[in-house]
């Protein structure tokens, strides 16, 4: 994906921006940045066809570094923003980008609602247990009993799982990845933006400046043995709804992934969790304003609409 | 009472439990009296509740155009024990029945089987009139094969309840039995023709038994004419139909929720997106990013749902949004407040919603006209000026039918304000917050080649990327504060404020929003000549028309500013804007809309010298003894009865628990 070909015009180079970045040297967030700009070359999406949705915080800058349509919203606030941005154009490819505070701690009501509407776009987490712009307070993915040395005090509260949240919610994409792994996460984002309905990628991110207890090492360190970071799909893992009818393979395959997500070894599985290809928001939305069907809203011309009906049915 | 009555006005008042139809009772009628030229204003109050809590519901029926409702009663017609003499079930009774406010020799029809409440009543000056309803009613079940059920069929009464008001005024049955038809839509055929056949029955007993004692009748129509029977959720959504708005976002909350299920009945038809989110936070933080997006947007809701929208608010200011239009329908606050009752409370929290220093324009519409071209208007500034447009309405607005002229549509000009054109960029970069002699930098639409750009809720440059730079920060406030200026500078003062009357009358009335229906009547009662009168109507409170304002306010003897809330909201934002204190501020923070004849005492009390401060309820002025003092009479009125059941809303026919 490295040079532009006349099919393929588009490399990762298109969707960086010409700007100072100022994350911290060695943040976890380089690497799903650049994944973000390597799926985006990888699949062709033209820049102007993009847009990027973030929240506030270290991840909320991610959108200044995308060469696409950019907007640095609201903290929390990315599901709402990302919803009506893809049913002005549903043309659009809509990535929304945030913090784990932001998903699932402020943001939590949004993205459960998010979830149950399945509108075709991608949500990417970056998930590194804190509050890193606030300097480093435990957010809802830090486990109980942990402290960071940015924490004064341990956690008490039970920590958030985001694949077991996904899956209640309805998220039809459920994925995890980790931040160093561009490779892996490359091809996990790909495949996200490529389903369609809503697509979660909880990524695994490191925080070297705040968080000294998941760092580079740790995640790269063993469990019993093993290493502590493994791919399901090495595993011969099949998280595909293959009859999305059968409401039972629909439940035994989010089984499997609640069952995986929280593996009893400790050790932490990467890949895709659960994928089913249901209709989509979007979808019955066309069923109802057939309109859709053609065009976009925003090609729609809804600027000469006859209300001459509806002023009768008041007479 | 109104002075001109019975001659040009009639007052119609039904009430019962809510869940019992007297909803639909009430606006059949009033679409049969539009249809036969009869100027109608239908004005409704009722409790957070769905079934069984008090509702009434009041039509003013006129052969000249009503704007607003009067205190008297010509006639009651009561479906229910508690319209006569109140919910003395209660330890504090919230009301005591309507009987009180029938006008002398004005009537109360009600049910035989509430006789006993009857005798309750104390009025000497009114007439009673028992109506054998379960015995109508068995006559026209008798008709369908249904003979002995009239119990499993109470649920009719209110059918029967409206045919006994039409037969009582002498009005025409066919059209009300016309209406009562199409209020059943197209699928209920037989239980419609039931319906129709018991209230038939009950205005032929009225018109035998009542129509020849009766001391109101309805004057003569009017001469016909197209007009449109219409209530301000509906004329909001119209309106912002015809804008082309193309995505609603709400939240479900009284009593801003009908139009926007209205919306939603629409959807199909007009090709527009209404989404109901998970709560108000999203709900505008969608419409911001839909109007980002290139299409029209809007949100609709109330104090409470608002309450969560100013976080919103600031993201659209910041990041220049074209939008969106925000409905605020003002009801009863803090908090939970009053969730059904009108209150002008949020006027000074709408132009101050949010931290820093958020450019919108706030305006209110005062009736349902002005809610169907103020919310076509509102996008055209918010396209034109990249900002939040807050359109403020009430529950009063919200929940009254009138009669309005059609709609005339052909002046309304859609402008969607500076859009990037893409071969015209001669430096080739887009800055979608470039700074520009006018303020507003053209947009650009998400998808569009050679448009992208990055817009953010932190302070930025101007091609929005995050800046904390002294020189930039001043000019990127200057560029969107001066925004509110051009506002000011463009939009003519005919849309900021009405001058009803010269303006050269003793006495100026100042309002805003629902009360002008009142103002309006009020005025016309009392100096039908113009010569003491005249209304000023704020309703556009920011950009204010100082200057033009301020001259109007010194020029007057003495102004009377009517605000439907404690704080006296709109009086002390006019002496913030041009340094005028009007002499008096009439206020009511009771729940309930101003009706004609409170307007009219509050005029007459400030110009025989009343005090600064008028608190006005239940058709008067009142002292500070009020409250209390009828708090206490309400329970002593529980005491002095035995104890009544509370009402019980009639399942329908075979309805399975």
């Amino acid at each position: 994906m490295g040079t532009a070909t006349e099919l393929n015009p588009y490399t990762a180079q298109d969707y960086r921006a010409d700007i100072h970045n100022d994350w911290c040297p060695g943040c976890g967030d380089f690497g799903i940045l650049s994944a973000i700009q390597m799926a985006l070359a990888k699949l062709q999406v033209a820049p102007h066809r993009a847009a990027v949705v973030s929240g506030i915080g270290c991840s909320g800058k991610t959108s200044h570094y995308m060469n696409t349509y950019a907007f640095h919203t609201l903290h929390g606030r990315v599901m709402p923003c990302v919803t009506a941005l893809k049913l002005a154009n549903h043309d659009l490819t809509v990535l929304g980008v945030g913090g784990d505070g932001d998903a699932y701690g402020i943001g939590a009501g949004h993205f459960v609602n998010g979830g149950r509407r399945n509108l075709d776009i991608t949500y990417v987490v970056f998930n590194n247990d804190i509050y890193a712009l606030t300097k480093g307070q435990a957010s809802p993915t830090i486990a109980k009993g942990e402290k960071t040395k940015s924490m004064s005090e341990e956690s008490i509260m039970e920590s958030l799982n985001p694949i077991q949240l996904a899956l209640a919610c309805g998220y039809t994409f459920v994925a995890r990845a980790y931040a160093l792994d561009i490779k892996h996460l490359v091809e996990v984002v790909s495949q996200a933006i490529e389903h369609r309905g809503s697509s979660l990628i909880d990524v695994l991110q490191t925080c070297p400046t705040y968080n000294d207890l998941h760092s580079k090492s740790w995640y790269a360190g063993q469990v019993g043995g093993q290493p502590r970071l493994f791919k399901l799909d090495e595993t011969g893992y099949d998280p595909i709804v293959h009859n999305p009818a059968d409401l039972t393979e629909v439940t035994q395959k989010k089984a499997q992934a609640l069952l995986k997500s929280q593996d009893s070894s400790g050790r932490i599985a990467l890949g895709v969790y659960y994928k089913n290809e249901v209709p989509t928001y979007g979808d019955f939305l066309k069923e109802k304003i057939t309109a859709l069907a053609d065009k976009p809203l925003v090609e729609l011309d809804l600027y000469h609409r006859d209300i001459t009906p509806n002023l009768r049915g008041l007479m | 009472m109104s002075e001109n009555s019975p001659h040009s006005d009639f007052s119609w008042m039904i009430g019962g439990p809510q869940g019992s139809g007297i909803n639909v009772s009430a606006e059949t009628f009033a679409k049969a009296l539009s249809r036969a030229g009869y100027y109608v204003f239908a004005q409704i109050e009722y409790h957070s509740n769905i079934k069984g809590k008090h509702s009434a519901y009041r039509l003013r029926i006129s052969n000249q155009p009503v704007n607003s409702h009067v205190e008297a009663i010509h006639l009651l017609s009561a479906l229910d024990e508690e319209t006569l003499v109140g919910d003395l079930y209660h330890e504090f009774p919230a009301h005591p029945g309507h009987a009180h406010e029938i006008a002398p020799q004005g009537a109360i029809l009600y049910d035989r089987e509430h006789s006993k409440f009857a005798q309750w009543i104390e009025r000497k000056d009114i007439q009673l009139w028992e109506i054998p309803y379960a015995e109508l009613l068995e006559k026209a079940l008798a008709e369908s094969g249904k003979a002995g059920q009239a119990r499993a069929y109470r649920i009719m009464n209110n059918s029967m309840v409206l045919g006994a008001s039409v037969g009582a005024l002498g009005f025409d049955f066919d059209p009300v039995g016309e209406a009562i038809r199409e209020s059943f839509g197209s699928k209920a055929g037989k239980v419609a023709e039931m319906n129709v056949s018991a209230a038939r029955y009950a205005c032929e007993y009225a018109q035998e038994n009542f129509s020849r004692k009766t001391a109101y009748r309805l004057p003569p129509a009017p001469p016909r004419r197209e007009q449109i029977l219409i209530r301000g959720t509906q004329a909001v959504g119209l309106g912002k139909l015809q804008a082309g708005c193309g995505i609603q976002t709400y939240y479900p909350i009284s009593p801003a929720t009908d139009e926007s299920v209205y919306l939603e009945e629409n959807q199909r038809e007009h090709n527009l997106i209404v989404l109901q989110t998970e709560d108000e936070v999203s709900a505008i933080d969608a419409a911001v990013m839909a109007a980002h997006g290139g299409v029209r947007s809007s949100t609709s809701t109330s104090g409470p749902g608002f309450a969560l929208m100013p976080e919103g608010l600031g993201f659209a200011a910041i990041t220049e949004a074209p939008g969106p239009v925000v409905v605020i329908y003002q009801r009863g606050g803090p908090s939970t407040g009053l969730p059904t009752r009108w209150e002008q409370g949020d006027l000074t929290f709408a132009l101050a919603a949010g931290q820093g220093d958020i450019p919108r324009i706030v305006m209110a519409s005062g009736d349902a006209e002005e809610c169907f071209y103020d919310s076509f208007d509102a996008f055209n500034y918010a396209d034109r000026y990249q900002l939040p447009v807050i359109l403020l309405v009430d529950k009063h607005l919200s929940s009254s039918y009138q009669t309005v002229p059609v709609f005339d549509t052909t002046k309304l000009k859609i402008d969607r304000g500076p859009v990037f054109d893409p071969s015209n960029n001669g430096h080739g970069e887009f800055f979608r917050h470039a700074f520009t002699p006018t303020g507003v930098s053209p947009r650009s639409i998400p998808g569009q080649p050679g448009g992208m750009f990055w817009t953010t809720s932190d302070e930025h440059d101007p091609r929005g990327h995050i800046t904390e730079s002294i020189s930039n920060r001043m000019a990127m406030m200057e560029k969107r504060m001066g925004k509110v200026d051009l506002a000011g500078r463009e939009i003519p003062n005919e849309k900021k404020f009405s001058l009803f009357g010269s303006g050269k009358t003793p006495v100026l009335a100042l309002g805003w929003g629902s009360t002008k229906g009142a103002i309006v009547d009020a005025i016309r009662r009392l100096d039908p000549e113009g010569r003491t009168y005249s209304f000023l109507q704020i309703r556009m409170m920011r950009p204010f028309a100082t200057e033009a304002i301020r001259a109007l306010l010194e020029k007057a003897g003495k102004v009377v500013c009517f605000d439907g809330n404690y704080s006296e909201q709109l009086a002390r934002l006019v002496r913030v804007e041009t340094g005028f204190l009007p002499q008096h501020r009439v206020v009511k923070y009771d729940g309930r809309p101003f009706s004609e004849d409170e307007v009219a005492v509050a005029l007459e009390h400030a110009v025989a010298g009343g005090a600064e401060r008028i608190v006005i309820s239940g058709g008067r002025v009142v002292g500070p003894e009020f409250p209390m003092a009828e708090f206490d009479r309400m329970v002593e009125l529980r005491r002095k009865h035995e104890k009544m059941l509370p009402p019980m809303v009639p399942l329908p026919p075979g309805y399975n628990r």
